[in-house]
């Protein structure tokens, strides 16, 4: 088949032998020369139909005819460079961006977990809906017997927490992972260095083995391949390092390089530190599982129902019908990628309709060039090309700009990499695994295909239906477009301005949004404070801990108030947990308690958590949050005197609403440390509602309690005044290590900047829709204005007939703006009903601002419809500035 | 004189100017031409062989490997290209043969039929 072809030349010689022959065996039978040749040609048949037959059947016709089209197209692209330029690059920013976005939606929500059989990992999560509590974390009893269940092959939980690691040049705090000995087992990865835990083993607390992350290896211990046997020192605890993981490993979920897990230890969480399991104890706030092979997660969550219901039974104390106690599965991937499923969806759509606007624009030109070259057309439909050729060969030059276009946005993408994966927020879930991969460019190649189809195939269906004789007929520089054809670029336009007001209104929605939010009173003040972190160890043998209780941690305490308070420029100080750093904490930096209410004990055995807050008396003081009634804590309620606490006005809501909280008695049972039974906190002082967990949420239940009397291990430094960002932060660190210097003090951070961070993922969204909206916007602009100019120059002749006529030129300038405004009014209804839609699914991603927001509406549209009004200004002052003499002479 | 009494001739039944080919290519080697002159002499000019025909089978022949070719020179001292029947061409030729054969018995003993 793929066999050398003989050559049409070698054909066409046999043919020119055979007639030879012929006329020879004719002449030896008596006729002249003459008629033997004639005679032997008849006798032939039709010798160019044999040719162009063998021709036929040795080439493949359709390759040379789209060779022969490629080399046309290139050739006519070349003729015409600003045209092809301003096309290729329309295209190029259209699918650059698109790609860009694609590849972000690809390492998100379309590719598998980086585990092998990712299908079959779920997150389990215990949700508490009579109390209105939701994936509450799971106790170490229900782990064990999920993992006895046999629906999973394996189940396993994150504990998760930061550890400090001594021994090294200078203590540092680096990211510990806390989790059962089948971890590893679990997600089915291997150390690429010595061996992981034992999946079996049943220490009930930390079996003292670690394997350290491929960063940490190379970054404290310079690759040291001995490193196995080697023991570190965490928390003053010494551990043996038994494997080194992998460089691409990840925990399920985790983001950015510096929040990764750089040492995984193993816990059974049934021994010290952890306290003695109990079912009610929820202390394990991420449980992951592998359900078991065969099983669908549909059929491992019904078994696991008929489960619960036994458990229900069998302990009717610790799971109380009123808290409706519920186990879910979760698909591991869904959780992992959590919320930011929807706005990514919203930056694929926002940047797919420029593509499309793109697309509309490059169909605009195509046409107005396809009008110039409609003679070309004709004249080549009248030497006989067939309506089928000529318009796959409109569809060919046009997949050919476009995929050009493709290649240039794949090369400003490939440069632009590094700076775009850098304004990504770090909050994006697997932002680590984006790459530009083969189904990236896949999709890259496939959207250039397809947009060059988009754009290509009204002008190639127009070419096709030419009416020939008039075409002709025509002089070559008049020839205009056939009304059908202008009928075309209006709808095209009206379907532009449609697209651009759609994007335009979910900027603006995204924008309103957005600026309600950094306008929202947030109860608190963050100028001019700062906070540092700090980690105090935890030994495992607790009798070894010498900030074990709140008395011995009170001096310490006392004394980095007072030493911080000598900084220059410092004002205020004070000491919380990481909890207490407003909008910059983490779910897993929250302390949660099972709250127990005084009179109402027995109604609440499976107790609602709470996020209690620790912190020192001034803290409310220096974030500048407001008391309402009562008082707040005080100097005096130390260690020994009667427990005390203080909520917010969410939280009086959620648990007295027909009463005053102030004097109300309650107990705080730790979930996660000491063991429960405490006495009696009484609530002392109601203070005003923060917005500390998010700006978009006014009220959080929040209960805050003296860190005097409620010890913390991960402690925040506050400070207030006219701080040096620089300087302050090395001070404080110095002052403290002059306390001890084991400890380290890190990650100084401006509350201002944390704000700001907390909405990072909105700040991202809604620059990426702006920037988005403001590129249509520009298309649609130049857009209406390459339509109205081309109107313009086609009535040339009309306006200079009417300004000769004696029209005055405001009327002319009328004329051609009705025109544009036409189409642009036409457009901005459209698309004002398509945003309906389109703003209606986005609900979500809105705060304070409806989703059919009339101020935006309307806004929006006469911002587009302003911007295509002077688009038309431009050609329509052309068209006024028309000399009579010159238009008429213009046919 | 070859073209005069065209009409009455028979046209070739589709596929079968394969057959006639490699049937004729049998006695060795021989150019397009010859080709068409042996059918025609052959069936006593019964058969009507448009030339022009002869070459595009020749081609379809060539490319399935049952005839090869090969430039020659005729025996009036032409340049010609002469094609001979290649081992698998035969095979082909017994198995087309007695496909034929079965054929025309088959087609033979219905007509009869009716006829009686």
């Amino acid at each position: 088949m793929f066999r050398r072809k003989r050559k049409a030349s070698d054909f066409g010689a046999e043919i020119e032998a055979h007639i030879q022959l012929e006329t020879e065996r004719l002449q030896e039978q008596g006729l002249s020369y003459e008629d033997a040749r004639t005679a032997a040609r008849r006798s032939f048949g039709n010798v160019t139909n044999t040719q162009e037959h063998f021709y036929e059947s040795n080439h493949l016709l359709w390759w040379d005819n789209f060779w022969q089209d490629i080399r046309y197209a290139a050739r006519m692209l070349r003729k015409s460079p600003g045209f092809a330029a301003i096309a290729i690059l329309t295209i190029a920013l259209g699918i650059g961006a698109t790609t860009a976005i694609f590849s972000v939606v690809d390492a998100t929500l379309l590719h598998p977990l980086p585990y092998p059989h990712p299908e079959q990992l779920v997150t389990i999560q215990d949700d508490l809906p009579g109390v209105g509590a939701r994936d509450v974390g799971i106790s170490v009893p229900e782990w064990h017997d999920f993992q006895r269940s046999g629906i999973f092959q394996y189940v396993s939980a994150l504990g998760g927490g930061d550890t400090n690691l001594t021994g090294a040049s200078e203590p540092a705090r680096i990211r510990l992972l806390t989790i059962p000995p089948n971890y590893f087992a679990l997600l089915d990865v291997k150390p690429q260095l010595g061996r992981s835990f034992d999946p079996e083993d049943q220490t009930p607390g930390f079996n003292l083995e670690v394997l350290i992350s491929d960063g940490l290896w190379k970054r404290a211990f310079g690759s040291d391949p001995h490193i196995l046997g080697k023991s570190v020192r965490l928390d003053n605890d010494l551990y043996r390092v038994v494997g080194v993981m992998p460089p691409g490993f990840h925990d399920p979920g985790a983001t950015v390089e510096e929040s990764n897990t750089d040492v995984w230890a193993a816990a059974g969480f049934a021994g010290p530190p952890a306290p003695p399991p109990q079912r009610n104890l929820r202390i394990l706030p991420e449980a992951i599982a592998r359900i078991a092979p065969g099983l669908t997660i549909a059929a491992a969550q019904s078994r696991l129902n008929a489960l619960v219901a036994s458990l229900q039974k069998e302990y009717p104390t610790d799971y109380p019908l009123q808290s409706g106690w519920r186990v879910r599965l979760v698909p591991l991937a869904e959780t992992v990628v959590g919320n930011v499923r929807q706005s990514l969806i919203l930056l694929l759509g926002a940047v797919g309709l420029v593509l499309l606007i793109g697309c509309v624009n490059v169909a605009n030109l195509l046409l107005a060039r396809a009008s110039a070259r409609g003679r070309e057309m004709a004249v080549r439909q009248a030497l006989g090309a067939a309506r089928a050729r000529l318009i796959r060969q409109l569809l060919t030059e046009s997949v050919l700009l476009s995929l050009l276009g493709g290649i240039v946005g794949l090369a400003i993408l490939f440069c632009a990499k590094g700076f775009l994966l850098q304004i990504m927020p770090d909050s994006l879930p697997r932002l680590n695994e984006v790459s530009i991969n083969w189904s990236v460019l896949l999709f890259a190649l496939a959207a250039s295909l397809v947009a060059g189809m988009i754009f290509g195939l009204a002008p190639a269906l127009h070419a096709g239906r030419v009416d020939l004789i008039p075409m002709l007929k025509q002089e070559a520089r008049g020839s205009t477009g056939s009304g059908e054809q202008a009928r075309t670029r209006r709808v095209l336009m009206v379907t532009e301005f449609a697209l651009s007001l759609v994007l335009m209104i979910a900027a603006g929605l995204l924008l309103r949004s957005f600026w309600d939010l950094l306008n929202v009173r947030p109860g608190f003040n963050p100028q001019s404070v700062m906070a540092m972190h700090m980690w105090l160890p935890v030994p495992n043998d607790p009798d070894t801990d010498i900030y074990g209780s709140p008395a011995q941690e009170a001096p310490f305490v006392r004394e980095i108030l007072r030493r911080a308070g000598t900084l220059s420029g410092v004002e205020e100080v004070a000491i919380g947990d990481i909890a207490a750093i407003p909008l910059g904490h983490g779910r897993n930096d929250l302390n949660p308690f099972a709250l127990v209410l005084e009179g109402r004990e027995n109604q609440s055995d499976d107790s609602p958590l709470v996020n209690a807050t620790i912190v020192t008396p001034s803290y409310f003081h220096l974030v500048g949050m407001t008391l309402q009634r009562g008082r707040l804590l005080s100097d005096s309620d130390k260690e020994n005197a009667p427990a005390v606490a203080v909520i917010n006005e969410a939280f009086a809501r959620t648990y007295w609403p027909n009463d005053d909280a102030v004097g109300k008695h309650l107990k705080l049972n730790n979930a996660r440390g000491t063991t429960p039974n405490r006495s009696w906190t009484t609530v002392v002082g109601v203070i005003a509602d923060a917005r500390t967990e998010s700006l978009a949420e006014p009220s959080v239940p929040q209960i805050y309690v003296s860190v005097y009397q409620q010890r913390s291990k991960d402690l925040a430094i506050f400070l207030r005044g006219r701080l040096d960002r620089s300087a302050t932060p090395a001070e404080l660190r110095e002052q403290v290590q002059l306390i001890n210097p084991e400890l380290p003090v890190f990650g100084a951070q401006m509350l201002t900047d944390v704000v700001t961070a907390s909405l990072s993922e909105r700040r991202f969204s809604l620059e990426m829709v702006g920037l988005f909206a403001l590129t249509a916007l520009l298309l649609a602009g130049l857009g209406i204005y390459g339509v109205i100019s081309y109107l313009v120059s086609e009535r040339t002749h009309e306006i200079g007939i009417r300004l000769a006529l004696g029209a005055r030129s405001g009327n002319i300038l009328r004329m051609v703006l009705r025109q544009g405004l036409g189409l642009a009014i036409a457009g901005a209804a459209v698309g004002l009903i398509c945003a309906l839609v389109v703003s209606h699914l986005m609900a979500g991603l809105l705060y304070g601002v409806r989703p059919t927001d009339p101020l935006t509406f309307a806004g929006v549209a006469l911002l587009l419809i302003g911007v295509a009004l002077l688009a038309c200004y431009i050609p329509a002052r052309r068209a006024i500035r028309v000399d009579p003499l010159v238009a008429l002479r213009h046919e | 004189m070859s073209t005069q009494d065209a009409r009455e001739r028979l046209e070739l039944l589709q596929g079968t100017l394969d057959l006639l080919i490699l049937r004729t290519l049998i006695f060795g080697s021989q150019h397009g031409q010859g080709i068409a002159r042996a059918i025609q002499q052959t069936s006593d000019e019964e058969l009507l062989v448009e030339h022009g025909a002869l070459y595009p089978a020749l081609q379809r022949l060539e490319e399935r490997g049952w005839i090869s070719a090969k430039w020659g020179i005729s025996a009036n001292n032409r340049k010609a290209r002469f094609y001979s029947l290649t081992p698998v061409g035969r095979k082909q030729l017994l198995k087309e043969t007695s496909k034929w054969n079965r054929l025309t018995a088959a087609i033979g003993r219905i007509l009869e039929s009716e006829e009686g």
